[in-house]
């Protein structure tokens, strides 16, 4: 079967204004929206969006993490998506941790698309797919803001520094999403209804053969230097003046 | 025992990227550094004498093959972890080029990779961003194992030259995959300065409305010397092109001016230009964000300040 995987994370909702704990041990999470990575839900998308073209006849969503993470899960089957997978464990993953383990689920699965998110909004890391591309031996697109499949490749366009890039790839590959690739939909209530008895799967960390180990430890967390409120100036020559006095212009 | 530190040099064939000079001062603020700059090239004779200058550099190897003419990641990323494996570092600039490339090295050497370090406080301790900015972390890494990192431009300043590094050409024994090819680049042509490494930068929000506006702001580039940017909202609605994108998951800016122009400041864009020393804002709301970032702000129409800035400073000079 023709088959898409996407990786979904949850995360601290993008609206929230993240705040780091008074002691340094983190940021305040408890009672903040969590939702779907922005970059993640447009992975969703396209998944489905490539399905609904005739291109694929499945698309899986997975998502590793603690047990709350199954109401992404259930968002991404709303959205659209045919079946779920949910890796199971309460520590922290590392990027490479987690391209281990979705290596595991895309053996399981043999798709001949993984999509996932370019970076997930929590940790900024941005290395996820590219881990997953290497391991697997297979190509990456990263950074995607448009996916043409042709047969058995696809034509990315990158956001890259210099403009867009365009790349072709073999499949199976590895394709990062970029914001403007699409516009995620917006789930229906019925859809929420139906996506309550689509096939959730829970496996866990252990079972799948690899190990949460913690290379990265992440000593102290401090918020970041605050730029103070300048000074108002009530019209352009003011401005021109102001300018001028930092040897600005 | 020096810290032997591997550098993957970003060009473009014929002239070395700024970001690698900046990555060399990263480099050197590891302690015992030894810093070894590659550069996967076609013909890399130009970019690694270039290379070979940065001051506190001692050797560049160059990896010259016909299949690097575009930097793919595919491409490089195998010979890059065979020769990684002399190395305890392995360094790249947080550019598109880097986080495409640079975790596919680390997934290689199984290594961790540390992406957009800001400062470096030990050979295991560094810092770096997390949540658009609005942490600011440290993390350590275990001693002696190798670690793989990105680095945030704009946290450091560009080398100098001055040095004389020995540049050695050398080959690597990896099987070059055929799985990945490089069909096309559109680069916008501009003879503004480069957004990223720009002393000036004007940029432009949702609020101008047409791309025909954007050529308001820049006209007034063109009077400051300055480099043009933009929101996300700016680029989506395609007043701008998406290379002039700023913030998070755009560009992000050190410099000395950056004037934001209809532009709200959401977390995402300020990440982008918290290290701009000066910011200026033009906004019509004065309960608008960016006001509280702002070293001087203007509320005020952005239709009758731009062209009566740019009236102004024309008749100063
Ligand atoms: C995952 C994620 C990543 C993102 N990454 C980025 C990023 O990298 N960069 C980025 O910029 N955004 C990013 N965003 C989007 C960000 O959240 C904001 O939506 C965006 O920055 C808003 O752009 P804007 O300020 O141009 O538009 P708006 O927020 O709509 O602001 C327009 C402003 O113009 C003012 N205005 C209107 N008319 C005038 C006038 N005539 N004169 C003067 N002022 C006027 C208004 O008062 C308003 O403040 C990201 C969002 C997400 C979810
Ligand atoms: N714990 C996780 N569960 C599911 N997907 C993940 C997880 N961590 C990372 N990903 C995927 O990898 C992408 C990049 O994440 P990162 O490398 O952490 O920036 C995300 O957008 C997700 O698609």
């Amino acid at each position: 079967m023709k088959r898409i995987l996407v990786s979904i994370k949850r995360v601290v909702d993008y609206n929230v204004r993240v705040r780091v704990k008074p002691d340094g041990s983190g940021v305040v999470t408890d009672g903040v929206k969590m939702s779907i990575n922005p970059f993640d839900e447009i992975a969703v998308e396209e998944a489905l969006r490539i399905r609904e073209r005739g291109l694929a006849e499945e698309v899986v969503v997975a998502t590793i993490g603690p047990a709350d993470c199954q109401q992404q899960l259930r968002t991404a089957l709303a959205m659209g998506a045919d079946r779920a997978l949910h890796v199971q464990t309460e520590a922290a993953i590392e990027p490479l941790t987690a391209a281990k383990v979705l290596l595991k689920l895309v053996e399981r699965e043999q798709p001949l698309l993984a999509i996932l998110g370019k970076q997930a909004i929590d940790d900024d890391s941005s290395q996820t797919g590219q881990m997953l591309a290497a391991l697997w031996n297979r190509p990456q697109a990263t950074f995607a803001s448009k996916v043409e499949i042709d047969g058995d490749m696809a034509r990315v366009t990158r956001e890259v520094d210099a403009g867009l890039e365009t790349l072709e790839v073999d499949l199976p590959a590895v394709i990062t999403t970029d914001l403007r690739l699409n516009e995620p939909r917006y789930v229906k209530l019925p859809d929420i209804m139906k996506a309550k008895k689509k096939p959730l799967e829970t496996l866990d960390l252990g079972a799948l053969g690899v190990a949460a180990v913690e290379r990265i430890r992440l000593l102290r967390f401090e918020p970041p230097a605050q730029r103070t409120k300048g000074t108002m100036v009530k019209d352009v020559n003011e401005l021109v003046d102001a300018l001028r006095k930092r040897g600005l212009v | 025992m020096p810290n032997k530190i591997l550098l993957i040099a970003e060009h473009d064939g014929a002239r070395l990227n700024l970001a690698t000079a900046k990555c060399v001062t990263c480099a050197r603020s590891i302690p015992e550094a030894e810093i070894t700059i590659a550069v996967f090239a076609a013909d890399g004779a130009a970019v690694a004498a270039e290379a070979a200058a940065l001051s506190g550099v001692a050797q560049v190897l160059r990896i010259d093959h016909p299949a690097h003419a575009q930097p793919l990641a595919a491409t490089i990323a195998p010979q890059a972890a065979k020769l990684a494996v002399d190395y305890g570092y392995v360094l790249g600039p947080s550019t598109t080029f880097g986080k495409d490339l640079m975790p596919r090295i680390a997934a290689l050497l199984d290594a961790p990779q540390l992406s957009d370090v800001m400062a470096v406080e030990s050979a295991t301790r560094f810092r770096r961003p997390m949540y658009a900015g609005n942490a600011i972390v440290t993390a350590e890494v275990p001693t002696g194992a190798r670690l793989v990192a990105t680095v945030r431009t704009a946290s450091f300043e560009a080398a100098g030259t001055g040095g004389s590094a020995v540049i050695s050409t050398v080959s690597v024994d990896a099987d070059l995959p055929s799985h990945t090819r490089f069909v096309s680049l559109s680069a916008a042509k501009s003879d503004r300065p480069d957004l990223q490494t720009a002393a000036r930068v004007i940029s432009g929000g949702r609020a101008l409305g047409s791309a025909e506006n954007f050529q308001m702001l820049y006209r007034l580039a063109d009077r400051l010397g300055a480099a043009v940017g933009a929101s996300r909202a700016a680029v989506d609605a395609g007043y701008a092109a998406n290379d002039m994108q700023v913030g998070q998951t755009g560009k992000i800016i050190a410099p000395e001016l950056y004037m934001a122009f209809g532009i709200s400041g959401a977390i995402q864009h300020l990440t982008g230009i918290k290290d701009a020393r000066t910011i200026v804002a033009v906004n019509k709301d004065p309960e608008a964000p960016i006001f509280e970032v702002a070293d001087i702000g203007l509320v005020g129409d952005l239709f009758q300040v731009v062209p009566e800035l740019e009236k102004l400073l024309s008749q100063s000079q």
